[in-house]
């Protein structure tokens, strides 16, 4: 399991993804999963073999190197990039729940035929109902992690800038050494891309959310200037199967966009889906 | 995630690429990519290891690779490659985009949707036309844009193209000025002058693309004009739709895959 590995499973989710949620996995592959692997991997690669002290008291250099860097940057980032990207998971495992429910449906309507079953896995499902709720913890727990990140690499490494020098007294070490770090400009330069790119991926994480809200009240705002016509008691009984087909369309809605299409296409479907009570 | 899936990624783009765009991926992928992945990166590989001063001072070995190299050859040729190769992608999302479109009209039943089957709209290659042309033609703007940024970048960095054998550092912690030598300098002249060379021919189809659209573009436009002008009332929607299908067909014998299957 590797970085390719995670790139097949979340490429996955990518279709369940509003155009926002896909520009931003393609930046965390493209920009920060590759920079990292590419690039960034090999800058860090002799951290601790070019460290150098000005002192030849053994075991210095490896407490000095211990006190300066808890955790090196790339271990950081590649944390952060697994537990940002798994949130996306959530909404994977919801949408294989779903489609379990298709299934199950069109068992009981009697079409458990391969080709319904297959288009139950091939198509897209919409981002309502439990599943919007289930997008937005997801993009709501991105979030958080991005933000924590970036904190505690603020915590470990203020202003993100790698010195040249720094000064160490600990023990073994005789006094106060100067110890020389490899690389530093380049390391800068790498800390200040992922930092750059993990903001964007900050912004485009707020933007989606914003976006999931605003259409979700946009399509409440639709449901309720189209109310249900006539509520008296003279046609109680009308209405509660009325009620009752309404539950049923918007359930058949919910769940499965394609699938309302196979009903329409099918009206023998479409009749014994109306009579199912149990949907 | 490594070089082979942005191949793979990039693949796809092929498709509804023109003929010099295609030609420009090949470029991209063999003689950069590949050559960075195989060689350069090889000769790059003990640069700090191997950069030798004449001090025992420790920490001016340090100091003076820092100094002199702020960031390496190989990494600025990596990052170079993957925001020239990026733009790409903003087209693949203007496909999906109109894939996505087309697919949704067909759910409706639309009448004006021509497509029997939805796999039709799937394997379909789009006409780089409308705004699908303004993206392309961004997306090439773009790499250009990359392209020069980062060899002006080079070209500053390292004052020039050339590795020089020798460099004289007096950083501090260095005593006085020392001498420090650079590993395999020769070598990473010619791979430099070589990626150089590359990138300008890059340029250079990129350039040639430009153009090629740009034209295009304005010859459609003074043919649509020309009909008018014969036609001004008359809409003859067969002698449109056999036109483009004309194109489609000239255009798609021009375009045969050159170098990389999609």
């Amino acid at each position: 399991m590797n970085w390719a590995g995670l790139y097949t499973v979340l490429s996955g989710v990518n279709r369940h993804s509003t155009s926002i949620g896909r520009i931003w996995l393609s930046v965390i592959f493209i920009f920060r999963i590759m920079v990292l692997v590419v690039a960034a991997e090999s800058v860090w690669g002799d951290e601790k073999s070019a460290f150098t002290c000005n002192t030849q008291q053994p075991g210095c250099n490896s407490v000095c190197y211990d006190h300066f860097f808890p955790i090196s940057h790339v271990r950081l980032w590649a944390l952060q990039l697994i537990l940002v990207t798994t949130p996306a998971l959530l909404v994977a495992m919801h949408v294989a729940y779903q489609q379990h429910q298709e299934k199950k449906l069109l068992v009981l309507t009697g079409h458990a035929d391969p080709k319904h079953m297959e288009e139950v896995k091939k198509h897209k499902m919409r981002i309502s109902g439990s599943l919007w709720w289930t997008y937005v913890c997801s993009v709501v727990f991105r979030l958080l992690f991005e933000a924590v990140f970036m904190y505690i690499f603020y915590m470990l490494y203020p202003g993100y800038q790698m010195v040249r020098l720094v000064k160490c007294e600990a023990y073994p070490c005789p006094n106060t050494v100067d110890c020389f770090i490899s690389r530093p400009t380049e390391k800068t330069i790498f800390t200040v891309f992922m930092l750059v790119t993990s903001s964007i991926c900050i912004v485009l994480n707020m933007a989606e959310l914003v976006y999931l809200v605003v259409r979700a009240c946009a399509r409440r705002g639709q449901h309720n200037s189209n109310p249900s016509s006539g509520k008296g008691s003279f046609y109680g009984h009308k209405l509660s199967s009325e009620y009752k087909q309404n539950e049923i369309n918007q359930l058949l809605t919910e769940q499965d966009g394609s699938l309302k299409d196979m009903l329409r296409r099918n009206p023998v479907l479409q009749e014994k889906g109306d009579r199912c009570s149990a949907c | 995630m490594d070089w082979g899936a942005l191949h793979t990624i990039l693949g796809g783009v092929n498709k509804h690429s023109t003929s010099i765009g295609k030609i420009w991926l090949t470029v991209l992928f063999i003689f950069r990519i590949m050559i960075l992945v195989v060689a350069a990166e090889r000769v790059w590989g003990d640069e700090q290891d191997d950069f030798v001063c004449n001090t025992l001072q420790p920490g001016c070995k340090n100091v003076c690779y820092d100094h002199f190299f702020p960031i390496s050859h190989i990494r600025l040729w990596a990052l170079q490659l993957i925001f020239v190769s990026t733009p790409a992608l903003l087209v693949a999302m203007h496909v999906a985009y109109r894939r996505h479109e087309k697919k949704r009209q067909f759910r409706k039943g639309d009448q004006k949707c021509e497509y029997k089957d939805i796999e039709e709209i799937r394997k379909q290659r789009f006409h780089i036309e409308g705004s699908l042309w303004w993206t392309y033609t961004s997306s090439i703007f773009f790499r250009l844009v990359f392209e020069a940024v980062f060899m002006y970048a080079f070209y500053f960095m390292y004052d020039g193209f050339r590795m020089p054998r020798l460099m004289k550092c007096n950083a501090w912690p260095c005593p006085n000025t020392v001498d420090c030598f650079v590993s395999r300098p020769t070598e990473k002249t010619v791979f430099t002058i070589f990626m150089i060379a590359v990138s300008s021919i890059c340029i250079l189809l990129n350039v040639a693309e430009l153009c090629y659209l740009l034209t295009k573009f304005f010859l459609r436009r003074s043919k649509k004009a020309a009909n008018q002008k014969q036609h001004p009332n008359h809409e003859n929607k067969e002698e449109t739709k056999q036109n483009e299908m004309n194109e489609l067909i000239s255009d798609s014998c021009q375009n045969t895959v050159i170098g990389f299957s999609s």
